[in-house]
């Protein structure tokens, strides 16, 4: 029950715009579980959940630097908005930001992951904030050089420098522990040669380890893989030498990886050869995974009755033994409370329950979901279309089993009301679905490689069909689609 | 009893024909649609004979039951008057006046003229049902609208999707501006004088009034019993009774029964008249002195305190939008800012399918507003133009004419705009979409757009090579005037903003494709 609501609050963390429902919500939840004491203990079940722990996180030690890094590790490309003082429009909570920092310190966590264009690009100056609060050697800090916008100005070896500079400055630091180059893979090798070898950029970046201002240099990985092999022939040949690399793992992402990614099975292979650790990003693969439907969501609650659908999914992700940190973006304590207990400490996903997870992620897999993770990167649409919103609700749809295949479903009525109630609430009318013009700006952003026009389209002829109230059977939406 | 009666009955009215001014998920209209279509300017305009008919022999039946009981505005002064007498010592605060004939009839002529030249501003600005649908369209509506909104905010805090929330606008400044006149016009004469506003402006009034003398049902003094004590002139919110001669203007009488419930002497009768006998000997009812205050004026009460609410309303009228900041350097995330459509400059207003064309349009429409109210997609508003000052046109910038919707076609009382289905309104052409190239985002932006193609539901957009003979041409869109509806779809998802480039110019005759 409470781990139903945990996920229900989950979701709607993920936008912002939610918030205050979420915080509704969640206070549920704590009135449910018994108004439990922040961190306490509640009732899950009927059964007491323990305190979060604070000194039984599950640590990983990094075979090239030595580093002690906890399994979880905290994602700050979601932090809380809210709205300025003066009304004038959005900031970052920092008060929000500086609670779960400390929270998260005082529990173990020591991995803080960012980048110059999170959250609008005012991440790294939240994050430099709240860690600025702890003794430096308390965490690591990862950061990015996020040219993967096609911004030729950026791209230069100037442009390039003076965004690795200002993040030394936005996070009040004099040596960044991880730095990444920002999803490469994304657009093929072009891009890649352009923002990292043909302007010195790697080179330059490479002096900087040596000089201590960068401890360990890696990469985050989407896209093609003729990337990913390329960088870790590179190794191979002696050019360079990579501390870490970022991959996108789920139970999903291991055999049946969407689109143009690859197989987590595939990269976390290549990097256990020459012994990189891997940083697993989206390991709840945008949220979708922490709200199964609920055919999905009874194959796990029969193995762990009090297991969320998230904490599968990040034992999962945190089961290989070369997997150094699993990022997860927090928006409420409840998350990174849950996610502290869940590796605190770790226990691994046994042979059997990988059984179950792949059985789940099968039925994930026929279902009809838009496999965005909310990750922004589209973002913003020039023509104003809330992509990710749409995807959301869209997803939301189908997790709660309200998507429906015809007309004549018999719970067409109150699917119908729900889907286009639901959607004028979620998205603004000028945000929604039919006011995408198909101009394809998005499409090469998208790490997930979803064709966004197009699925933007299905949504839309979806809705036109509730909105209507035509029949409708989904062989024909098959053919559309 | 016959008060308590006619009280009940004006309730339901009242609040029926109300309701359908609020109501904007189009339930309702389907109960009650025909209380608005009982009224009597709108069946005139509707040439509805029937109804027309049944007014008239009602009247000559009954008196002016429909002033007392069917007509809004009718109600509306008595819920005001009602409140006025509360004050104390005003309860018995009329007296006789003599009736003003010659504004009566004057005005009357006037309207006759008005409504045959088709000089409709004069005609709906004197329909008393049109003046009471643009008050509770104006005020009440937006009223009801926050209360769901506040619902709506409430049931989304609880996963519950039984209430959903809706726009607050107001639609049109000029009709409110009326709306606010004529609400100080009509409360002002029903908080002195009751009913004056019915017996010397209201044409409505005054024809029944004419009628209503020959009325075989009406008030008589019973001469035997009375002891001319007054109590009934003074408690005439019509000013009609004369005790010193004893007579009663039946003109003006709009069988209230006030003062027969008043008579402690049971010297006032309703009855049927005895021709070439002056009074009615057997009184029908009306013997029971009982002081029928128990039905409370709840209506009224609501329209001071929403009148009151509408000022508050416009204060913070303008509607809240989330404030969507400008994104800083290439983050990711956030919002594009955009522009608000707005309303472009129209050679011929579009007038809603059903409604046939301007002409028809203009002729029979009232400007009630139950229309604008119904819209749920935010298209019709108000007209600002001086000869169809008030009556419903079209606009497209915050939503189109949607296929599945046929519902102002159903509400209108006047037949302005005749029933229509949705297989028919597919098939009228109402407007025609006109492309403007230098605001079409393929050739500001340089990026394909085929929003306009893509919406069209009769396939009348199609895109074309802008530069032809070449392979990789952007496309442009072309209408097909055969097959334009002029529903909007294209202009309203026209992402060209705050001017759409591709908008609906009317028809002015709606004609079939």
């Amino acid at each position: 029950m409470m781990e139903k609501k945990k996920s229900n609050s989950d979701k709607m963390g993920r936008r912002s715009f939610l918030k205050t429902l979420g915080a509704g919500s969640v206070a549920t939840t704590a009135a449910l579980s018994g108004c439990k004491p922040s961190g306490g203990g509640g009732a899950s079940g009927g059964t007491a959940l323990a305190e979060v722990p604070t000194d039984k996180m599950t640590y990983r030690v990094s075979p090239t630097t030595g580093d002690r890094v906890s399994l979880l590790g905290y994602g700050c490309m979601r932090w809380p908005l809210r709205q300025k003082a003066d009304g004038s429009g959005e900031e970052i909570d920092q008060d929000a930001v500086n609670e779960l920092v400390d929270y998260a310190i005082a529990h173990g966590v020591n991995y803080f992951d960012t980048a110059p264009v999170y959250v609008r690009g005012w991440s790294e100056t939240a994050t430099g904030i709240a860690l600025k609060r702890h003794p430096r050697d308390k965490f690591f800090i990862a950061t990015k050089m996020s040219t993967h916008r096609d911004d030729p100005q950026l791209r230069s070896f100037e442009g390039s420098r003076a965004m690795y500079e200002q993040s030394f400055r936005n996070l009040q630091v004099d040596y960044i522990d991880y730095y990444l180059l920002h999803g490469v893979g994304i657009g093929g090798m072009a891009p890649l040669r352009e923002r990292f070898y043909d302007n010195g950029m790697l080179d330059f970046l490479i002096k900087e380890r040596a000089l201590g201002r960068i401890r360990n240099l890696g990469w985050s990985f989407h896209g093609e893989q003729e990337v990913f092999d390329f960088l870790l022939a590179e190794q191979d040949a002696g050019h360079v030498r990579w501390d870490f690399a970022q991959i996108q793992l789920n139970y999903i992402d291991w055999k049946h990886a969407s689109g143009w990614n690859i197989n987590a099975e595939y990269l976390l292979g290549e990097l256990e050869k020459r012994d990189i650790p891997a940083v697993i990003m989206e390991p709840l693969l945008g949220g979708r995974l922490s709200r199964l439907g609920s055919e999905a969501l009874h194959i796990l609650q029969e193995m762990r009755p009090q297991d969320s659908a998230a904490s599968w999914a990040f034992r999962y992700a945190g089961t290989p033994e070369s997997v150094l940190t699993v990022l997860s973006g927090m928006v409420y304590m409840e998350h990174l409370q849950e996610n502290v207990r869940t590796y605190s400490p770790l226990v691994p996903v046994n042979a059997e329950e990988n059984g179950a997870l792949e059985k789940v992620a099968e039925i994930m897999l026929n279902a009809d979901y838009v496999q965005c993770t909310e990750c922004q990167y589209c973002m913003p649409c020039p023509y104003g279309v809330d992509i990710p919103g749409v995807f959301g609700h869209y997803n939301r749809i189908i997790s709660a089993g309200k998507r429906l295949k015809s007309s004549n479903d018999e719970n067409y009525r109150k699917a119908r009301r729900d889907f286009l109630v639901g959607y004028d609430r979620n998205i603004p009318k000028f945000r929604q679905a039919n006011h995408c013009i198909g101009c394809e700006i998005c499409k090469p952003h998208c790490p997930q490689t979803i064709d966004i026009p197009n699925e933007m389209r299905r949504i839309d002829v979806y809705t036109e069909q509730l909105k209507q109230g035509v029949e409708f059977s989904n062989e024909q939406l098959a053919i559309k689609r | 009893m016959l008060k308590i009666v006619r009280r009940i009955l004006a309730t339901v009215f009242f609040a029926g024909v109300t309701l359908l001014f609020l109501d904007f998920t189009g339930t309702l209209h389907r109960g009650f649609g025909w209380m608005a279509k009982l009224q009597f300017i709108p069946a005139v305009l509707a040439v509805n004979v029937a109804v027309v008919l049944l007014l008239v022999a009602l009247t000559l039946l009954f008196g002016r039951i429909y002033c007392s009981v069917i007509c809004p505005l009718g109600v509306f002064q008595d819920g005001v008057s009602n409140l006025s007498a509360r004050r104390k010592g005003k309860k018995n605060r009329f007296r006789y006046s003599p009736a003003m004939s010659w504004l009566r009839y004057g005005v009357l002529a006037l309207f006759v003229v008005m409504l045959v030249a088709g000089v409709n501003v004069a005609v709906s600005l004197l329909d008393p049902y049109g003046v009471y649908g643009r008050m509770a369209s104006n005020f009440l509506s937006p009223v009801y609208r926050l209360a769901n909104n506040l619902l709506a905010w409430f049931s989304e805090r609880v996963d519950s999707y039984v209430f959903y929330s809706t726009d607050v606008w107001i639609k049109g400044w000029i009709t409110f501006g009326m709306a606010v006149v004529m609400f100080g016009v009509v409360g002002f004469l029903a908080w002195r004088n009751g009913r004056a506003y019915c017996n010397t402006v209201c044409p409505v009034g005054t024809m029944l009034g004419f009628l209503s003398r020959f009325s075989l049902f009406r008030m008589a003094f019973d001469t035997e019993k009375c002891t001319r004590c007054n109590a009934c002139e003074r408690r005439c919110k019509s000013s009609c009774i004369d005790v010193k001669t004893m007579t009663i203007d039946h003109s003006r009488c709009v069988t209230c029964f006030n003062c027969i419930e008043r008579c402690k002497f049971g010297a006032m009768n309703y009855a049927p008249v005895k021709w070439g006998r002056k009074r009615g000997e057997k009184p029908s009812s009306g013997q029971t002195p009982v002081s029928a205050t128990v039905n409370t004026d709840s209506q009224n009460t609501m329209s001071r305190r929403n009148a009151l609410s509408a000022i508050t309303f416009l204060a913070a009228g303008t509607v809240l939008k989330a404030q969507e900041q400008a994104v800083e350097v290439r983050g990711d995330g956030g919002l594009a800012e955009i522009m608000d459509k707005k309303n472009i400059a129209r050679q011929t207003p579009i007038v809603p399918p059903g409604s046939m064309g301007a002409r028809h349009m203009k002729q029979h429409c009232t400007a009630c507003q139950l229309c604008v109210s119904a819209c749920p997609n935010n298209i019709l508003r108000p007209s600002n133009k001086l000869a169809t000052l008030m009556q419903p046109e079209m606009s497209y910038e915050r939503g189109y004419c949607r296929p599945e919707c046929v519902e102002c076609s159903h509400v209108c009382p006047t037949g302005a705009i005749k029933p229509i289905s949705a297989a028919d309104k597919s098939a009228i052409a109402i407007g025609l979409a006109v492309w403007v190239s230098d605001r079409c985002v393929v050739n500001t932006d340089g990026v394909q757009c085929h929003n306009c193609q893509r919406h069209c539901p009769t396939g009348a957009i199609t895109l074309v090579d802008r530069d032809p003979g070449y392979s990789d041409s952007l496309k442009v869109p072309v209408v097909d005037k055969e097959l334009c509806i002029g529903c909007g779809a294209c202009e309203n998802l026209c992402p060209a903003r705050p001017y759409s480039a591709i908008y609906v110019e009317g028809n002015v005759r709606h004609h079939q494709i």
